[in-house]
């Protein structure tokens, strides 16, 4: 189309002209500086502003409850899918239905969480769409069940992810997990993930 | 639909008048038609005062409110609000209008029982209050917010609001990340960093470093006043351009490292399929514009016709809007409004003169990046035929009808 034609002209012009300002700016910035929209201060930033104070292993440790695929978080404890069953029964099951499974018909205030491994099917539970074993631990231990967030015990997040990689049919039922083991299972989305490949230009992606 | 729809053409609204609206007003009320924004036309009840200047007018008081004419709302469900904009003349977002999205609840944080712990890869992890981070060197920037998977379609009688309510715009104030950094003193080998909400989800997102060094900074300010607790009351994270789920609010926690985490917000969600894989890390917000007056469920009248609008882009300035008039075969380009900012809403106008005929009326942003927005068609052919819900920023359309009535005009893509 000519309007596109004509706009990528225009477009070179532009994209030049803030290349340049980029790279003038980048210059004078640097990465630690005086960001967006610093003009003239009276004085040099100092090394230090001196606000803020040394953060504890303590004040650490009370909030640094991340897990990483490669396990680094994972705690002491353990649990298998028998005893994540019994939990699952008492603290999931009202709002993901029973077993998990997708209920035809039936609107659960959950999502649906056990499904087969296929990567096209319906719907996207942990076993068709979950890469990492690890997002499964450290999620529901920072903030299910949904109305007492927060509330389970190592031992029981333990015993429920074993309990629903059980059901996906990712592990065997007397799988039992604990921080050496839980990282290292390889799921059968993590295969289908790829990183974002847009970068903008004319290209729709 | 959740509620009714306030603003139907000839609808008539029973407005309550406040005991104060009162004061100083008649006793007596009757039904007076008003023109509101637009082609608005409701009927509210209000004090019959034929002549204003023969009656004194109400005293000062400590908070103003809007005029009882006026009653933009929120669409509220269980888990989102959508900003009606439909109802904005420009390109700032009453506070109490900007979209919600949260994952579980709205916390109460206490300022004065606000930290931030910046730890992970640093030469001295530290806390830091809420007044610490307000005595920073700071900065003032407006910008967009948009949550990933803004776009909704499948019905003609759907407003900008049903449509696309899940972005507003403010101007924000904080200091800069890239400040706090400079005093933790980073690893030179780290390359991401994790934010945490302090909220009940205690939501966490995966960022690369860069950003964070670039133009990331934790917000306590909010269009002049502090940041409303629905925006992540004392303080939040604000990366400009960014899908709305990664600006993290109640921001509690920052940990430095060289890897992402894969959070449960970064893989089960906030992800699409493409062609057969998924795709995840989809920051930038890609341009897309939309047309908010003439809009659903509004009417026209044959003449002059000032379609208005907005554009945005999370790659930096828009540089163009192009109108259509007569349903994609032709476009012009609209008068865009100055000053236009980065990673901004940008207000589109563009002069009309509809002669009564049946058409489609259509708006296409362009970036400087020299990206266009695109057809569903295009998105389709990019992605597959399996879209999910997220980064879905298709060209869209409203339908004028004969009679002056504007519908939305929804595409199958499924």
């Amino acid at each position: 189309m000519n309007v596109k034609l004509h706009l990528n002209k225009k477009y070179v012009v532009v994209i030049t002209g803030l290349i340049i300002i980029g790279v003038m700016t980048s210059e004078k910035r640097g990465y630690f500086s005086p960001g967006y929209g610093a003009t003239t201060d009276t004085g040099k930033w100092p090394k230090s502003f001196g606000f803020g104070s040394t953060a504890s292993p303590q004040d650490i440790v009370k909030l640094d409850i991340d897990v990483r695929p490669d396990g680094k978080g994972l705690p002491a404890g353990a649990g298998d899918a028998a005893q994540g069953k019994a939990i699952y029964v008492v603290k999931c099951a009202a709002c993901h239905g029973a077993t998990g499974l997708e209920t035809p018909g039936i609107k659960l205030m959950g999502p649906a969480l056990v499904s087969d491994t296929a990567a096209a099917s319906k719907p996207k539970t942990i076993g068709n769409y979950w890469p990492y074993a690890t997002t499964l631990f450290d999620y529901m231990r920072r903030t299910m069940p949904y109305t007492q967030p927060g509330s389970l015990t190592d031992n029981e997040v333990y015993s429920l992810t074993a309990f629903l990689l059980s059901a996906n049919k990712i592990i065997r039922p007397e799988t039992v997990l604990n921080a050496q083991n839980l990282w290292q299972i390889e799921m059968p989305a993590k295969k289908l993930f790829i990183v974002d490949d847009r970068k903008g230009g004319p290209e729709v992606k | 639909m959740e509620q009714s729809e306030n603003n139907s053409a000839g609808k008539i609204i029973e407005k309550k008048i406040s005991r104060r609206t009162l004061l100083g007003g008649a006793m007596a009320a009757a039904i007076l038609p008003v023109t509101s924004s637009f082609a608005k036309y409701i009927q509210v009840g209000v004090p019959a005062i034929d002549d204003p200047t023969k009656k004194l007018g109400i005293p000062p008081g400590k908070l103003g409110k809007r005029s009882p004419f006026e009653s933009p709302v929120r669409k509220a469900s269980d888990i989102s609000s959508r900003s009606p904009l439909q109802d904005f003349y420009s390109t700032i977002t009453p506070s109490d209008l900007h979209f919600e999205r949260h994952h579980a609840g709205i916390p109460n944080i206490a300022p004065d029982k606000y930290e931030l712990l910046i730890h992970g890869m640093v030469e001295r992890p530290m806390k830091f209050s809420l007044n610490d981070l307000k005595r920073f060197p700071s900065l003032t920037r407006t910008c967009f917010l948009e949550c990933a998977g803004n776009f909704r379609t499948g019905k003609e009688a759907m407003t900008p609001q049903d449509i696309l309510g899940l972005t507003s715009q403010s101007e924000w104030t904080g200091v800069m990340l890239s400040t706090l950094l400079r005093e933790v003193g980073v690893n030179p080998k780290a390359t991401w960093f994790l934010a945490e909400g302090g909220d009940a989800s205690v939501m966490t997102r995966s960022i690369p470093l860069k950003k964070g060094i670039d133009d990331a900074f934790i917000a306590y300010g909010q269009n002049g006043e502090a940041i409303r607790p629905e925006q992540g009351y004392p303080a939040r994270l604000l990366l400009p351009g960014w899908e709305g789920n990664t600006n993290v609010k109640w921001l509690r926690r920052i940990e430095i490292s060289d890897q992402p985490y894969f959070t449960r917000e970064e893989t089960s969600k906030y992800t699409y399929p493409v062609k057969g894989k998924i795709r995840m890390f989809s920051f930038e917000m890609d341009a897309r514009s939309i047309i908010t007056f003439p809009s659903y469920p509004q009417k026209v009248e044959r003449g002059w016709i000032e379609i208005r609008g907005i554009a945005w882009t999370g790659r930096g300035k828009i540089v163009q809007v192009d109108i259509s008039t007569d349903a994609g075969k032709t476009w012009n380009a609209a008068r865009l409004q100055e000053p236009v900012l980065d990673k901004a809403h940008t207000y589109f106008r563009y002069l009309w003169q509809w002669n009564g005929d049946e058409t489609e009326i259509l708006s296409r942003a362009v970036d400087e990046t020299g990206y266009v927005q695109p057809t569903i068609s295009q998105l389709v052919a990019a992605r597959g035929n399996d879209l999910g819900g997220y980064h879905m920023n298709p060209v869209t359309s409203w339908q004028i009808k004969r009679d002056g009535s504007v519908l939305f005009k929804p595409e199958n893509y499924k």
